[in-house]
């Protein structure tokens, strides 16, 4: 999960990484009340989950409250690549003397935490990264040992930060380790961190994204999340604990295991090529346990969705038995219509491996007219391509 | 032979008494899997009926090693509790630790990979969030229902679960040696190349079916390593072509960032290393008939 800059800034200051006063708003108004709480001056910046802001015209300086309410009123409802601007944060001003580039990430490939350090700050790191590599330090930290002050100094020494801002750096360093650490983050990353005109270091603009999978053990994340951003069905599923991520296609995918699931995606796209393009409109993974219930819940978005045409329902049965995933289609659509829900969209299933014939012949015998079944996954996401073109 | 497991192999269960750990240790134990033991410290010396047989509960690892010689431990503890078990099976040596349990957050697995290397790597680490392995006939360490194929010279690596059993039953006429699921987490123990070497190296696999899936670059670093190091045929087949950028794909590292992790990159990285690769897992079977009838 990609955190706002102010949600960034908050963290932060919980762990005691130098950061400028700031308030976020989402009215103009509010504006002239915290530009005087912050001293009469202030930067207003849009908070948006994408670079090149400042490029957009999203960060502007308002040097009274007047002027703050009048670049607020400016920058809210802007469109920022692709994102609308909801909420502005105004922060102190601060006069900046040099810019810097700081970054603890996790290193995949090497399957250890990697610590980023530019003299370079202020603009994209990827532009230093392509452009003058020898810029951009890049020292392993082990997962066990972390960021200790031997750590810090080998990093601040790597990046060569001037000899003055040395202990400040290490410091901030040790700090910034802890939001990654405690946070349970995938990336912090503090670009610029500069130094003042008075040569202090402070984080200026943050980018923080957390790990999904340590929600066990971090309950206040949640409260973090972009809820009106979500889209109102992945908003849906997640409420029924449901993973689902909503695409811009036409035919409706339910299938069991995250990597099925991607192939039955690609596989629809494939056999859409030859039905006027249509492409798959959903990834959703019912998981190993497809039982009558989450089977219509699953459903129930998919039909709710009004950019489905048709439905693939995609099962191989693994531990779970295709018999019990059967009887759960039956038992999902009578359900739906129970509650009310308009069911007149056709399904195409494929159901596959363990007793899988049996599987067949319930949806055989319960004769549905909207259930057809085709017995290979290729076929399968044919016909359900042909039927959303329709 | 095969890899990893093999018939000889002494398998125990952390977190044998809990409701997955039961369901899956009664499941290994019907495929045939000689299951010696299970581990929870709460319940240690009481024993618990699987359909008749009586398996042993130990207070840790080591205690069980010594008590049965296991030489394979399968963990499904609770996320929660995932990498203290993890770190107790690398305290104890156990030459394999097949980790099922899902959902581990980066940090953990980050943490107990480093300690596994830190440890002179005498463990090897498969998952987590994986199915485990099987050797059809032999031994099934973890959740891969044993009834799809047969024993057979296919060998089979994948970080998909059901895409792994997709492609046991296309092929289950032909039978494997060794199918084994690595994981689709950010973080993993056994890698793609682990496997390919392993399976390159076994006389009883003839071709290897190598699946992968969007998301960092495993998938082409194993393209370098066939080039360079493997003999044998490989088939491969990538999931995730039409999934968005930026989108967390079911699995916490199935995810596009920027233009790097594409399913294209490395569909093309793996043909460039000579590797068919499959546009659906069916097409990728017939492939791999293809080139066992050649």
């Amino acid at each position: 999960m990609d955190l706002f800059e102010y949600q960034a800034k908050d963290l932060f200051a919980k762990h005691d990484v130098p950061v400028l006063a700031g308030e976020v708003i989402d009215t103009p108004e509010a504006a002239r009340e915290v530009t005087e709480r912050l001293g009469g001056r202030a930067v207003v910046k849009a908070q948006v989950k994408t670079g090149g802001r400042g490029k957009a015209g999203g960060v502007k300086l308002a040097s009274d409250p007047a002027e703050a309410v009048e670049k607020a009123n400016q920058i809210l409802g802007m469109d920022i690549k692709g994102h609308t601007v909801h909420k502005v944060m105004l922060a102190q001003t601060a006069d900046i003397a040099e810019e810097y580039y700081v970054s603890f990430l996790l290193d995949r490939t090497n399957r250890t935490f990697l610590a980023m350090a530019s003299v370079e700050g202020g603009v994209e790191i990827e532009e230093v990264a392509a452009t003058k590599p020898e810029a951009l330090a890049k020292i392993p930290v082990d997962a066990i040992e972390g960021v200790t002050e031997a750590k810090a100094r080998e990093i601040v020494e790597a990046a060569k930060f001037p000899a003055e801002l040395t202990e400040q750096v290490v410091s901030l360093l040790q700090r910034l380790w802890d939001v990654f650490v405690r946070e349970d983050a995938l990336l912090v990353e503090v670009n610029p961190l500069v130094k003042t005109a008075e040569g202090k270091v402070i984080a200026l603009d943050g980018k923080v994204s957390l790990d999904a999978n340590a929600e066990f053990r971090q309950p206040d994340h949640e409260a973090l999340e972009d809820k009106a951003a979500a889209n109102p069905l992945e908003a849906a599923a997640k409420a029924k604990g449901l993973n689902y991520v909503k695409l811009d296609g036409e035919v409706g995918i339910i299938g069991n295991g995250a990597g099925l699931v991607m192939s039955t995606l690609d596989v629809v796209a494939y056999a859409g090529e030859a039905h006027q393009h249509v492409k798959p409109a959903n990834f959703l993974d019912i998981g190993g346990g497809a039982s009558a219930e989450i089977m219509a819940n699953g459903l129930e978005i998919i039909l709710g969705d009004p950019d489905v045409k048709s439905v693939f329902v995609n099962v191989f049965g693994g531990i779970t038995a295709c018999d019990a995933v059967a009887n759960g289609i039956v038992q999902a659509l009578e359900l739906l219509k129970s509650r009310g829900e308009d069911v007149s969209k056709p399904l195409v299933v494929r159901l596959d491996g363990n007793n899988a014939e049996l599987g067949r012949k319930i949806l055989t015998d319960a004769e549905h007219p909207l259930v057809q079944q085709v017995d290979t996954m290729d076929g399968a996401a044919d016909r359900a391509a042909e039927l959303a073109a329709k | 032979m095969a890899i990893f497991l093999n018939k000889d192999s002494k398998v125990i269960v952390q977190g044998m008494t809990g409701s997955e750990g039961q369901k899956h240790t009664k499941r290994m134990l019907t495929s045939g899997t000689n299951v010696v033991g299970g581990v929870n410290p709460r319940k240690a010396g009481t024993t618990v009926d699987f359909d008749g047989s009586q398996v042993p509960v130990f207070g840790g690892v080591k205690e069980a090693m010594e008590a049965t010689g296991a030489n394979v431990t399968v963990v499904f503890v609770p996320e929660k509790f995932t990498k203290s078990a993890v770190i107790e099976a690398i305290d104890a040596e156990i030459p394999l630790a097949v980790v099922i349990t899902e959902g581990i957050a980066v940090h953990d697995s980050a943490a107990f990979w480093a300690y596994a290397e830190q440890s002179g790597g005498k463990t090897r680490i498969i998952g987590p969030n994986c199915p485990g392995l099987i050797t059809p006939g032999e031994s099934n360490a973890g959740i891969i229902p044993a009834d799809i194929t047969k024993p057979g010279r296919i060998g089979l690596v994948s970080k998909s679960g059901t895409l792994t059993y997709q492609m046991m039953y296309e092929l289950r006429d032909i039978g494997f040696s060794t199918c084994v699921g690595i994981g689709g987490d950010p973080v993993i123990g056994t890698t793609h190349i682990d496997a390919l070497r392993a399976f390159e190296a076994d006389p009883e696999t003839d071709l290897i079916v190598m699946i992968g899936e969007i998301g960092g670059d495993a998938e082409e670093r194993a393209a370098e390593f066939i080039k360079d190091n493997v003999s044998k045929p490989v088939v491969g087949y990538v999931a995730g072509f039409t999934a968005p950028e930026g989108k967390t794909m079911g699995h916490a590292g199935a995810i596009v960032s920027g233009s790097s992790g594409t399913a294209q990159a490395k569909k093309e990285a793996l043909e460039a290393a000579g590797v068919q690769v499959g546009k659906t897992p069916s097409e990728t079977a017939r492939l791999a008939r293809g080139l066992l009838s050649s």
